[in-house]
């Protein structure tokens, strides 16, 4: 659906030209939700402004629904925008305009008919549910509701790509949540096309299907949501992760010495990773009833990742060093991911 | 209070406000557009034109650095040729108009500023035209600020009205300087003032009125 190809965009700034965007190739596929995610200032906005063409690029090809936006002139460009919807972090509504005013702005600047007009509005109110705010003004509004005004305005010219500009980063988690809901719910609807521009992994994992993590111009990683949180390969990405997943272990053993051999007194820790079906899986039940090992649970998670249940466990082995490899091929033969931490000893004093 | 002050009043307030409300009129019509001008080829905005913004913006810095009173003498000729007088109050309006074009100019340009450019990436993103995108975002955006900015200008034009006497003009102004002055009519001279600040109150107050019911936000 979106075909972007060794974009560069280049400004030029009193130091010199600048390098905003480097060689940036990506897919995305029709009704795919598909994630940017980068720090401030790592080109995520500038190269989601390229897709629109709101920013030109220096070089490269952008190519939306099979045609090449970068060979348009300004009036064919004009036209194909209104196959491109997009959202906003500052909802960029019109403040002297009332909620219907809004929503039917894209159709009143084509010369569309008021009859037509009020045919496609009251239906999307009703999709954005507010339909009881048609006549307010946007500063009668809370942020939400004014997203999701934004919303219902980008889908007045029924497009086929919506792209969303940091739409929840002025928001607060409550709200943030239900926008990504209406954002998943359009999506599935209208079988539109996502592109969701973000620094908050949560975003990321809560909608979109396939991810893209941009550093200082350069896509570091791609892939599906799921390959590039369970398996994150670039320290950026892991940084990101992080936020959400936290990698520290558990306060009893943090600080300590971390061996790979055996130490009397030590625990082998082990991080599991569950996903989809397995994450309902009584592993580790079965792994204490075949092997003659202690193991302590230190630290459990269940998540999901779009749809798909995800869980994530700490847990501590203790035993006869010939139970313990036969507990770790236990695991290693079920449908799992583990990663050996290593043996480390308890704090003394648990007080802490 | 003598009997000859009031047909002298109601004939010099007809005369200023006849003298403003026209100049105030073709003022804005011209003074709109440059403003948009001045504004839309300014850098980052939909009509970038760094030469043209330069060479417009030189010009209204220009005609606003001369006081109106010398203005008014200097285009004299000029206004000779539009009007086919240099006196009277019809003549007294072309200088008015042509001190207050780029007044409002600046002004409007000023009110454009603060309408956010996120608006107007929003209204590209639709694909608006550079023409939708002044009449249907900026300038209803900006509306509020406008009207309360060009209330600005008229206060300014009844104060420059009263130089119009200078060639003619008639009006308050020249009331007040012709009788209340040169003939020693100390009531004239307040009767004048007093009307004055009470058309000024009443300028004020229609403008904030309709800005504030402009005003959405």
């Amino acid at each position: 659906m979106i075909k972007l190809s060794n974009i560069e965009k280049i400004y030029d700034s009193p130091s010199g030209p600048v390098k905003a965007l480097k060689n940036i190739s990506l897919e995305i596929g029709r009704g795919e939700i598909y994630g940017i995610i980068g720090l401030s200032g790592a080109g995520k906005s500038t190269l989601i402004r390229c897709i629109n063409m709101l920013e030109r690029p220096t070089s490269g090809q952008v190519i939306v629904d099979s045609k090449d936006l970068t060979a348009m002139s300004e009036g064919e460009l004009r036209e194909a925008r209104k196959d491109i919807g997009m959202i906003f972090q500052h909802f960029n509504l019109l403040s002297s305009a009332t909620v219907y005013d809004n929503i039917a702005f894209p159709l009143r600047l084509s010369g569309t008919g008021e009859k037509e007009i009020k045919e496609k509005v009251e239906p999307l109110l009703n999709l954005v549910g507010l339909s009881d705010k048609a006549n307010q003004y946007p500063s009668q509004l809370s942020g939400g509701q004014k997203q999701r005004v934004g919303i219902a305005r980008a889908l007045a010219s029924s497009p086929k790509v919506l792209l969303c500009d940091e739409a929840t980063s002025a928001l607060d988690p409550q709200t943030t949540k239900s926008i990504l809901e209406l954002i998943r719910d359009i999506n599935q609807k209208l079988a539109l096309t996502v592109v969701v521009i973000t620094h908050e992994m949560q975003v990321i994992k809560d909608i979109c299907d396939k991810v893209a993590v941009i550093e200082n111009g350069v896509i570091a990683e791609q892939g599906t949501v799921m390959e590039v949180f369970t398996n994150p390969q670039k320290p950026i990405t892991k940084e990101f992760i992080s936020v959400l997943l936290s990698n520290d272990l558990p306060t009893a053993f943090r600080g300590n010495a971390i061996s790979h051999e055996p130490v009397p007194g030590s625990y082998l820790l082990l991080r599991l990773i569950f996903l989809g079906e397995s994450a309902d899986d009584p592993v580790i039940a079965g792994m204490i009833r075949s092997c003659n090992i202690e193991c302590t649970m230190l630290f459990g998670n269940l998540d999901q990742i779009k749809s798909t249940p995800f869980g994530r466990m700490i847990i501590g082995i203790t035993g006869e060093d010939a139970e313990i490899e036969k507990a770790l091929d236990y695991l290693r033969n079920h449908d799992l991911k583990m990663e050996v931490i290593g043996y480390v000893k308890r704090h003394a004093s648990t007080s802490d | 209070m003598s009997s000859d002050m009031l047909p002298l009043l109601t004939k010099a307030l007809g005369e200023t406000i006849y003298m403003v409300a026209v100049s105030m009129a073709i003022a804005t019509v011209l003074g709109i557009p440059l403003g948009v001008l001045l504004h839309t080829t300014s850098k980052g905005q939909i009509l970038e034109s760094p030469a043209l913004n330069r060479v417009i913006g030189g010009i209204v810095n220009a005609i606003r650095s001369i006081p109106f009173i010398i203005l008014m003498v200097a285009i004299i000729p000029f206004t000779r040729l539009l009007v086919g007088s240099a006196i009277g109050t019809t003549a007294a309006m072309v200088p008015l108009v042509i001190a207050s074009v780029p007044f409002i100019g600046r002004q409007v340009e000023t009110s454009l500023k603060e309408v956010p450019y996120g608006i107007v990436e929003a209204a590209l993103s639709m694909g608006a035209t550079p023409a939708q995108i002044i009449c249907r975002v900026l300038l209803p955006e900006a509306m509020p600020s406008i009207t309360a900015q060009l209330t600005t200008v008229i206060i300014a034009l009844v104060g420059e009205s009263a130089m119009a006497g200078a060639i003619g003009g008639g009006g308050l102004g020249d009331l007040a300087i012709r009788y209340g002055y040169q003939r020693f009519r100390p009531d004239v001279m307040i009767a004048t003032v007093v009307i004055l600040i009470v058309l000024v109150q009443l300028v004020q107050f229609a403008g904030n009125t309709l800005a504030r019911h402009l005003n959405k936000k």
